[in-house]
């Protein structure tokens, strides 16, 4: 038996305790890490592990990504800036050193280590996954246990395959009901971070339920399970169910024939039980979800593309007075102003929360015969997902509309492998954080869907998507 | 890693809420290896404008807090990216402390490692304590984590930290060290875990 059946346990409680080594008195486990992700950024691990002396303890439960700087644009092959090619290389000699497989920048599988792992069935339900990077709570999504880490414990991971870890609150948000058309993923994550804040969540591991969500695609839940962390959760989760299945069969890594069925098996016990209870419980209607925007510097000051940002002036909290007021200068809005008179210079398509192939197809949609009245620039989620668009004709499409077709990588998500929102700029994306110069130094970021981006791309401003949607098909 | 039990010291308040990983160190810097240290790259984009220039009024930058090694900051400081190089930029830049009404749980686990202590206190305290150093800058506070109080001016304040932190930070343990002995108890569910879920090893293409 895999997994726990005895009654009044949580989803979580039930991934916890299966990975279970050791618990001390004092509360903390030692659990087994199941696959560990790396990128070009585990480098401060690497050589935490060289100056010990210490190896590499499963180098076939580890798997290297290059994404974070690798280049989007022009040749991959010959990096023209010297310390991102350091960046890369070292990522390469890391890996080859230790045995562990790596996804490389000339390897077809490439793509943003959150999309990689999904996509090519290493990530699985049940399975205990880290990476040093926040997001991997993305993973959840197939109903795996998966975490974000920092550089020490990427180190100790390495060295041991196992991470000590003090067991988290469960929080458990529904949304009931359908969505309506036009409204995605992104507008129900936005709205949950809106409803619980920035930190609503934090030491919590979230499970999402309820219709909405389980009529959610894969991708849909991805980008979901994604946001968890902007509402300061450790991790998001949704149960497995025949979506997952069908998502993951047949994937390059995923176990096969007799082996996928025992799998599926184990895997459908992976549910909270009917009377599990959880230490905290957010409701949300699926119909109330409008398309969302944010218009500030947390993923928290989301809003309905129907409203107005905030007027300090209004505010009676001095506090928030204040915040509200430094928001409003960094991202240069005036007080009050209606989101849809917010005119844009830039869009930016790509990010481990959307770009996968559904997202492309979603923005495409709306792009299709129209142009972009300002640049914009597309970096599908992998190497893979961007054959399957050209394949599909999506980039087509993009191009036809004025905007840049690029290669797979982190990219304006955060700038750090030169692909940078100027000073000043204003971007429609649909990346996860908004925070300063995160798209770089000075840029300024809204966060929303695939589709709402593209609404933003046609109209220069930011944009209900709906109507422009009106008379297409879905 | 450097033991923490007891720091009295400058402290400077940073009253932004939702401080994220992205602030404590910009991405540019992110490439630096840490032998060269990253200290100056700290808060570098709200210390220094855009043309390089020092921003006078940034607490940092007065004066008096220049050598803090205590920051008082507010709800949800360390947000966002998990770059433990947050962490090594405060920490090459001479903090110990952070003091603060949340953190983001990635952020505080890397604290730890390096020897950062992240204290809780409610918002009102941390309101109260900012209010105190705006008022009289040069006040040092004691930070005891033995008996987990900062002492500022005749105020006492209690703090939360996690035990398990708290008892890493006073001994200056380290994980890997730990961890190494329970080798066989690793080993044994290893071998057992493969029985129970042979799945959860990656197969597939060779
Ligand atoms: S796409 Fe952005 S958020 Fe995702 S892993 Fe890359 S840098 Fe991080």
């Amino acid at each position: 038996m895999a997994f726990d059946v005895t009654s009044g346990l949580t989803l979580f409680d039930k991934l916890w305790s299966a990975h279970e080594i050791v618990r001390r008195d004092d509360g903390e486990a030692l659990l087994f890490v199941d696959r560990h992700y790396v990128h070009e950024g585990s480098f401060h691990a690497f050589d935490q592990i060289a100056r010990r002396g210490a190896a590499v303890a499963h180098p076939e439960l580890t798997f290297g990504v290059a994404d974070h700087y690798v280049p989007t644009r022009g040749s991959r092959a010959t990096i023209a800036n010297p310390e991102i090619a350091r960046m890369v290389r070292q990522l390469d000699d890391n890996t080859a050193k230790h045995g562990i497989r790596l996804f490389g920048l000339s390897d077809p599988r490439q793509g943003i280590v959150h999309v990689v792992g999904p996509e090519q069935g290493l990530t699985l339900p049940g399975l205990l996954i880290v990476c040093g990077d926040s997001h991997t709570s993305t993973h959840g999504a197939l109903g795996a246990y998966a975490f974000g880490i920092g550089a020490s414990e990427v180190a100790h991971v390495l060295a041991t395959q196992t991470i000590w870890q003090r067991k988290p609150k469960r929080m458990r948000v529904t949304v009931d009901g359908k969505l309506g058309s036009g409204i995605a993923a992104k507008d129900m994550a936005l709205a949950i971070i809106a409803r619980i804040g920035a930190d609503g969540a934090t030491g919590h591991a979230i499970e999402y339920a309820g219709s909405a969500v389980r009529g959610l695609s894969i991708e849909g839940r991805l980008t979901l399970c994604n946001l968890s962390i902007e509402a300061g959760a450790r991790l998001g989760l949704v149960a497995p169910d025949e979506t997952t299945f069908a998502y993951l069969k047949g994937r390059p890594f995923a176990p096969v024939g007799e082996a996928f069925a025992r799998a599926v098996e184990d895997w459908s016990a992976l549910r909270s039980d009917d009377d599990a209870s959880f230490d905290a419980e957010v409701s949300l209607a699926a119909a109330d979800i409008a398309p969302i925007v944010t218009w500030g510097t947390s993923p928290e000051d989301a809003l309905p593309i129907d409203g107005r940002v905030p007027d300090p002036a209004r505010e009676p909290n001095e506090a928030r007075a204040q915040y509200l007021r430094e928001a409003l200068d960094y991202m240069g809005i005036a007080p009050g102003a209606r989101l849809t008179d917010i005119a844009v210079d830039r869009v930016f398509i790509g990010s481990c929360t959307n770009s996968r192939i559904e997202d492309l197809r979603a923005a495409a949609a709306v792009l299709a015969g129209r142009t972009s009245k300002v640049a914009g620039l597309v970096s599908a989620g992998s190497s893979l997902v961007k054959q399957q668009a050209e394949q599909e004709g999506l980039d087509a499409i993009f191009r036809d509309a004025g905007l840049e077709w690029a290669e797979s990588g982190c990219s304006m998500c955060v700038g750090i492998n030169g692909d940078l929102v100027a000073s000043g700029e204003r971007c429609a994306s649909t990346t996860n954080r908004n925070f300063r110069g995160r798209q770089g130094p000075g840029a300024r970021t809204h966060l929303m869907s695939p589709a709402m981006v593209a609404a933003a791309a046609v109209t220069g401003h930011l944009a209900d998507v709906r109507p422009l949607l009106a008379g297409r098909k879905p | 890693m450097d033991k923490f039990v007891r720091l009295t010291a400058a402290a400077c308040p940073i009253d932004i809420i939702n401080l994220n990983t992205d602030q404590l160190l910009p991405a540019r810097f992110l490439k630096r290896p840490r032998a060269e240290g990253i200290g100056d790259a700290l808060l570098r984009d709200l210390r220094f404008d855009s043309a390089g220039h020092e921003v006078a009024d940034f607490p940092l930058n007065r004066p008096a807090w220049r050598d803090a090694k205590i920051i008082v900051g507010a709800r949800n400081f360390g947000c966002g990216s998990s770059r433990e190089a947050a962490v090594y930029a405060l920490v090459d830049y001479g903090i110990r402390c952070v003091i603060a009404p949340s953190f983001g749980d990635i952020f505080s686990g890397n604290a730890v490692q390096n020897g950062l202590l992240t204290a809780i206190v409610t918002d009102a305290e941390a309101a109260d304590i900012s209010a105190m150093l705006a008022h009289a800058p040069d006040l040092p506070l004691t930070v005891d984590l033995e008996t987990q109080t900062i002492l500022c001016g005749n105020h006492t304040y209690a703090f939360i930290v996690d035990p398990v932190r708290r008892a890493k930070l006073i001994n200056g343990l380290d994980d890997i060290g730990l961890t190494e002995t329970y080798r066989d108890r690793i080993a044994t569910f290893a071998a057992e875990d493969r029985i129970r879920r042979p799945w959860a090893i990656p197969g597939g293409v060779p």
